[in-house]
């Protein structure tokens, strides 16, 4: 017999929201990607990072291993509309497009527009709070009731 | 493998065909213990338990990871699949977990043959994550021919590893300590082998003199005397040997016949384990929801209750109310 009011049964033990954070491209500059992988720990979600200088297909094929709920994309390099877009097509062709991306870095407010089109969560720029983050990436990977 | 085999979901299948995210999807249910998972993990149950599994344990910078990733693209050219297992602690705060350790992997890129998943240790101690046990037989069953897991940068108690792995690694460094350091109880006494890492460090000569020395005045359990290499993750040395180290060790096993007896011993600590994590859930779950149990607690906390009344009583309401089929 569950306890009283069991209204969740007394199986499954909570799952901590995953993220993968990534820099794909040959910008070095990581501070950032550390420091919003240490703000996501922080709000109690499991944080895989991957670390410098990341291929798409890299990236892609660690989300899937780690089952991550949401992708977080670091780029300050320039190449953002070549390796997201990149990052969404294998997301597309291994059938993963409920792996959410979210990128920060430098970019331009009419590409963030385009890459938002594409199915990028949000575009992160300079002065985005951390709290602004974690919403972003809480909202995105608990909509309503998905627990695995 | 006999017996009747329960019926085979989808899961199952897509799980023996080699189907990755099928694999990632049932590690995450077996993490939380998801009911559907432990139905694949009953019925794929018979086929496992032949993989090669090897545990790598040793404190935090010793080089744990980089050493894996050596051994990992060794076994890839000999043509071993290989499932890696890397642990990382939850914070005791907020529950969130840095998990890390894939920064110092470097994979050919497409090679199908490594699948590697970090985990969190998720409140659970020892150096283990609660299932580790469940995700080595999922990687078993998908068709890894061996499984490393990686333990948490351990303490000198964090010797679960022992109850998971059949060969254990410890990995350690130069000036760890004076050669007393080596008897004491711990994480000394769970080593197959010894790695002293990063060799091309001063004082790693005298490091693995020590430990040699060291193994010939311990007694050897069940026979075995660990062995102790040199190597360099960064350099790339002692790969070889390590994993020579580990066939010799896992051939060892196989002619005492102790692995069919140390596999026994390990399947039942984790019928304990299993049932203490029932208990668990049921203790956290009636501390969640039980309004009585709330009372009792809120009672403790102020001082009413006494914490050994206040076990007892939680304990009687426990057995009251479910210790249930487990799930």
């Amino acid at each position: 017999m569950p306890p009283q009011s069991g209204k969740k049964p007394a199986s499954s033990r909570k799952h901590p929201i995953r993220v993968l954070i990534a820099k794909p491209g040959l910008d070095g500059h990581d501070r950032g990607a550390k420091v919003v992988a240490r703000a996501l720990r922080d709000s109690g979600m499991e944080v895989i990072y991957l670390g410098l200088r990341q291929t798409p297909e890299d990236i892609v094929e660690a989300a899937i291993e780690e089952d991550v709920d949401v992708i977080g994309l670091s780029l300050l390099s320039g190449a953002h509309m070549t390796l997201i877009p990149r990052v969404l097509k294998l997301l597309k062709e291994r059938k993963a497009t409920d792996i959410k991306v979210h990128a920060g870095g430098i970019i331009p407010d009419n590409d963030a527009a385009r890459l938002r089109k594409m199915g990028v969560r949000t575009v992160f720029g300079p002065g985005s709070s951390l709290e602004e983050i974690i919403a972003a990436v809480e909202a995105s990977a608990r909509p309503a009731g998905s627990s695995h | 493998m006999g017996g009747k085999r329960p019926s085979r979901t989808a899961a199952v299948d897509r799980l023996l065909r080699g189907d990755r995210r099928t694999l990632a999807k049932l590690i995450t249910g077996a993490e939380a213990g998801s009911p559907e998972a432990r139905q694949v993990l009953r019925a794929i149950y018979g086929r496992t338990g032949r993989a090669t599994v090897v545990g790598f344990t040793g404190p935090l910078g010793v080089g744990k990871s980089s050493l894996i990733n050596r051994t990992v693209n060794f076994l890839r050219e000999k043509g071993l699949r290989v499932g890696v297992i890397a642990i990382d602690p939850s914070s005791p705060f907020t529950g969130g977990a840095l998990l890390g350790d894939r920064v110092r992997l470097e994979r050919r890129e497409g090679d199908t043959g490594v699948f590697v998943r970090s985990m969190a240790t998720r409140g659970h101690s020892g150096g283990v994550a609660q299932g580790t046990r469940d995700v080595i037989r999922l990687m078993e069953a998908f068709g890894m021919d061996v499984i490393i897991v990686e333990t948490v940068g351990s303490g000198q108690s964090d010797v679960d590893i022992h109850d998971v792995a059949a060969t254990r690694v410890v990995v350690l460094v130069p000036h760890l300590g004076d050669d007393v350091q080596s008897l004491k109880a711990g994480l000394f006494e769970i080593a197959d082998v010894f790695a002293v890492n990063k060799s091309d460090l001063p004082g790693a000569m005298e490091a693995a003199r020590h430990l040699k020395e060291m193994v010939t005045i311990i007694a050897p359990r069940n026979g075995w005397r660990p062995s102790v290499v040199e190597s360099s993750a960064a350099a790339g040395e002692g790969i070889v040997e390590l994993w020579k180290a580990v066939e010799d060790h896992q051939r060892f096993l196989r002619e005492h016949h102790l692995d069919a007896k140390e596999s026994g011993e390990r399947r039942a600590t984790e019928v304990s384990d299993l049932v203490r994590g029932h208990l668990q859930t049921v203790l956290r779950d009636l501390l969640e929801h039980d309004p009585e149990a709330r009372k009792l607690m809120e009672e403790v906390a102020d001082g009413r209750v006494d914490p050994y009344s206040g076990a007892e009583r939680l304990v009687a309401r426990i057995s009251k109310t479910s210790v249930g089929a487990p799930r």
